[in-house]
């Protein structure tokens, strides 16, 4: 059964079409990989998945409901994200940026916060007791009353995954979960993915890292100029002559079907800087 | 009792330091000198003719020698200690010298005891800079786990609420030149008595101050952190009750009270707009106008001959009523703005503040619709009554007079008490996480699920309903609403209050609201350069505690980015 069905989703920033007829299906419990060259558009279809930009055309569905516009919305439905260059509250602690994760899945108001009755408090010792236990999760139990600029770079990515899993999502979107990694940080990423998605969550990520990628991931999209340009088992896709040469660039011969007007040029001449 | 004790490294028995020898001479020196008359001519505040008697600023000045006992033993953070207690204290006598002289008509009719008191403070700063900078940071602490940690450690929390304010009503109760609001900026003339009280005073808030330094440095601040810190609710509850027993030391005046009054008031809006600022980091530059907004409706339902409606409701529900119409008002302008960032936001609400003044300048009956009186204002509020109690008439509680301005001065209490606990339980509170959080990186709040609009416009809407509240209050409490009442300047100035005080704490709004409200006032005798010395003070202020008087944990460790890990940025 699918989790986020995306359907011909296009963006398009005035006369550069960044993502184009784009389709993706993420079934249950999987973990999709999401690669293609720098400017590919992999972040901005993220983007659209998440609320963050509005599709030019297209539509997605979260577990056979139309995705809401706005992004906290859509959080709420159930897709949870983290960002390639890491966004978390810094100036509060890892614990506190936890807990705000909790902020759709609790109802205190302003009456309920300056009233503090039974039910605030019992909210609140929930909240933090499912923060802890994602702290731990993460491999972060020790650092919660640390604040999260002062983490180091690796534990600022997992914490940012803390929070995203905090929302309680059925899908959790990573953005080079493992940029700027060193291997031994990268290999403990892979044990947390895995266990992601041992609590029943799906995930899509987009990553650089192809031993990472093809190591961790059930499926492996490929995105080449905003299109895609095959979907398959890590095997097919690490076997196929177009992905390497939409990475390296190397001229082909007569297999250019997606790619077809860009004929002999480099993937490196062709960026588009949009990965913001 | 609470710092650590460390091991000299220059061996304290075998050769005194020169530094300790000059250090220790120049204080011997200045306590001489405050037991010494320092004027020759009576009327200078504190007797200063006298000898024996450390009076006036005598005794500020015999306070910050005491530090130098801190020679007789290696104490950590002493050297830094002893620094800025030397620093101060000649700022303090050279200042008191000057006043001294000025008012007594030249430096001929200085005392005796001046003399001693210069050479000392000269002594004790170049000594203090000479000592041994070897001795470890001073770090706090807290007493042991011990069965009689609690009477000692609430006693000690309990008496630092009742000092602190002890030490504000001394500050208030000192002789000020006019009483006026604190941002009422014409100047009156001055007589030489006004000038030497306000000499008095700016060498005890400066001597305050330089205690505070030193506790800093000593750890005491530290330590006094970590005990309030446990004992959060006692803290609280101690600083409320010496507040509220304020009236009785009054013995039936009420001029400080009235002071106090206007400065809760303000300190209530400043708690309130922290909120926006603070918190949700919204820049408001017009806030005072739902602070004019609230004050315009009390007064229009005060039942006031001036006021137009005749109407006249129970204060209670007009304070309630009052809130709500300024909150209505922060939505109706907080709808189509919050969509703005920055800048351009503060330009709306700088704009929507003089909007509001020019409006309820013109609805005279002549340029508009017949509702404010125009310049002239509401004015004529009548005294609250509750039930047969009289705000306006004086009373007598336990056999002691209180005049009438204690029963506003405690409403104003009650409403400061209010917008406190409001703010704090509100800060702590999933809301006041989800403000922070926009405040902090708004796009990652949206996408972890936070309505950021949605909380925008009500931190936007609590913030004037809270101004609104305030604003009813001090209509009664000045008996009028008038719009020159409700200038940018008064905006700035609350915002000064937040930023001074420090972002997002109760203490700092409460300690900023005070100090803006006061110091102006107490300048007086610098005539025009009065708002430059203001500036440059609060200049001073920014530059050395950039994380404001009393830093919330967060800002505190915004400010001093040095201290955390660099490893964290290091990949980054």
């Amino acid at each position: 059964m699918s989790v986020l069905e995306a359907r011909a989703v296009t963006k398009r920033f005035g006369g550069l079409t960044a993502v184009k007829d784009v389709d993706l299906v993420v079934n249950e419990g999987e973990i999709l990989g999401l690669i293609g060259p720098n400017g590919a558009g992999k972040t901005t279809f993220f983007n659209c998945l998440t609320g963050m930009e509005t599709p030019t055309a297209g539509d997605v569905t979260y577990k056979g409901a139309p995705l809401p516009k706005r992004p906290d919305l859509i959080t709420r439905a159930g897709v949870a994200r983290t960002f390639q260059n890491i966004r978390l509250f810094n100036n509060m602690t890892a614990l506190e940026n936890v807990i705000v994760g909790r902020h759709t899945r609790t109802r205190a108001g302003v009456f309920a916060a300056v009233g503090r009755g039974p039910r605030y408090h019992r909210e609140e010792r929930e909240s933090e007791e499912t923060a802890r236990e994602l702290l731990t999760f993460v491999g972060l139990g020790k650092v919660g009353d640390e604040l999260a600029k002062s983490l180091p770079y690796g534990d600022q990515r997992r914490l940012e995954i803390a929070r995203a899993l905090a929302t309680e999502p059925g899908l959790l979107l990573l953005d080079e979960p493992t940029a700027g990694m060193n291997p031994n940080e990268t290999a403990a990423a892979i044990d947390l993915v895995k266990g992601v998605q041992a609590r029943g969550i799906a995930v899509v990520l987009i990553e650089h890292d192809m031993r990472f990628v093809f190591g961790l991931c059930d499926r492996v999209a490929v995105l080449v100029q905003g299109q895609k340009l095959l979907e398959g088992s890590p095997a097919e896709v690490q076997s196929d002559d177009r992905v390497i040469a939409a990475y390296l660039g190397k001229p082909t011969e007569g297999d250019t079907a997606t790619g077809g007007d860009t004929g002999g040029d480099t993937v490196e001449g062709d960026v588009e800087g949009d990965t913001a | 009792m609470t710092t650590q004790t460390v091991t000299e490294t220059s061996g304290a028995r075998t050769a005194p330091d020169l530094g300790v020898l000059l250090t220790g001479a120049g204080a011997v020196l200045l306590a001489v000198s405050a037991f010494l008359p320092w004027a020759g001519y009576a009327g200078f505040p504190g007797k200063m003719t006298l000898s024996g008697y450390p009076g006036g600023a005598r005794l500020y000045v015999l306070l910050l020698a005491l530090p130098a006992l801190a020679l007789l033993r290696p104490v950590a953070g002493r050297a830094a200690a002893l620094r800025a207690a030397a620093n101060v204290e000649l700022a303090v006598v050279a200042l008191t010298v000057y006043f001294v002289a000025y008012a007594g008509g030249g430096f001929v009719n200085v005392g005796g005891g001046v003399y001693p008191a210069m050479i000392g403070a000269v002594l004790y700063v170049v000594g203090s800079r000479r000592l041994p900078a070897t001795e470890a940071v001073a770090e706090g602490m807290a007493f042991p786990d011990a069965s009689w940690r609690f009477p000692v450690e609430s006693l000690v929390v309990a008496g630092t609420a009742g000092l602190a304010l002890w030490l504000f009503v001394i500050g208030l109760g000192m002789p000020i030149s006019s009483i006026a609001s604190g941002s009422d900026l014409t100047l009156g003339p001055l007589s030489i008595n006004d000038v030497a009280n306000s000499g008095q005073f700016l060498a005890y808030v400066i001597t305050i101050a330089g205690l505070a330094l030193v506790a800093g440095r000593l750890g005491l601040l530290k330590s006094l952190t970590i005990m309030t810190g446990r004992h959060p609710k006692l803290f609280v509850a101690a600083g409320f009750i010496a507040a509220a027993a304020f009236p009785f030391t009054q013995s039936g005046s009420g001029e400080s009270l009235s002071i106090a009054a206007r400065i809760g008031v303000f300190a209530a809006a400043a708690v309130g707009l922290n909120i926006v600022v603070g918190l949700a980091g919204l820049l408001d530059l017009g806030y005072i106008a739902f602070f004019g907004v609230g004050a315009y409706f009390g007064a229009l339902v005060s039942g006031s001959v001036t006021s137009v409606t005749g109407v006249h409701l129970p204060f209670a529900l007009t304070i309630v009523l009052g809130g709500l119409v300024s909150g209505i008002f922060g939505l109706l302008l907080g709808a189509p703005t919050l969509r703005l960032r920055g800048d351009y936001l503060a330009i709306v609400t700088l704009g929507f503040g003089e909007i509001f003044r020019i409006t309820v300048n013109n609805l005279d009956g002549s340029a508009g619709p017949s509702l404010t009186n125009g310049p002239n204002g509401v004015s004529n509020i009548p005294d609250l009554a509750l039930g047969s109690f009289n705000f306006g008439a004086n009373h007598t509680l336990f056999g002691i007079d209180l005049s009438f301005q204690s029963n506003y001065y405690w409403l104003e209490l009650l409403l400061l008490a209010f917008v406190m606990t409001s703010f704090l339980r509100l800060s702590e509170s999933r809301i006041g996480r989800a403000w922070v959080a926009i405040r902090e990186d708004e796009l990652a709040a949206a996408a972890t699920g936070i309505n950021t609009t949605r909380l925008k416009l009500l931190a936007f809407a609590l913030g004037a309903t809270l101004a609104g509240a305030a604003g009813t209050v001090n209509a009664h409490v000045v008996k009028v609403a008038a719009p020159d009442s409700f200038t940018f300047i008064e905006s700035a100035t609350l915002l000064a209050a937040i930023i001074l005080g420090g972002m997002g704490t109760v203490p700092g709004a409460l300690l900023g609201a005070t100090v803006l409200y006061l110091l102006p006032e107490k300048l007086r005798f610098l005539h025009d350069l009065r708002l430059l010395v203001f500036g440059i003070a609060l200049v001073l202020i920014m530059r050395l505690r950039p994380e404001g008087l009393v830093a919330s944990k967060r800002r505190a460790r915004e400010f001093h980015e040095h201290e955390t890990d660099p490893a964290a940025e290091a990949v980054a």
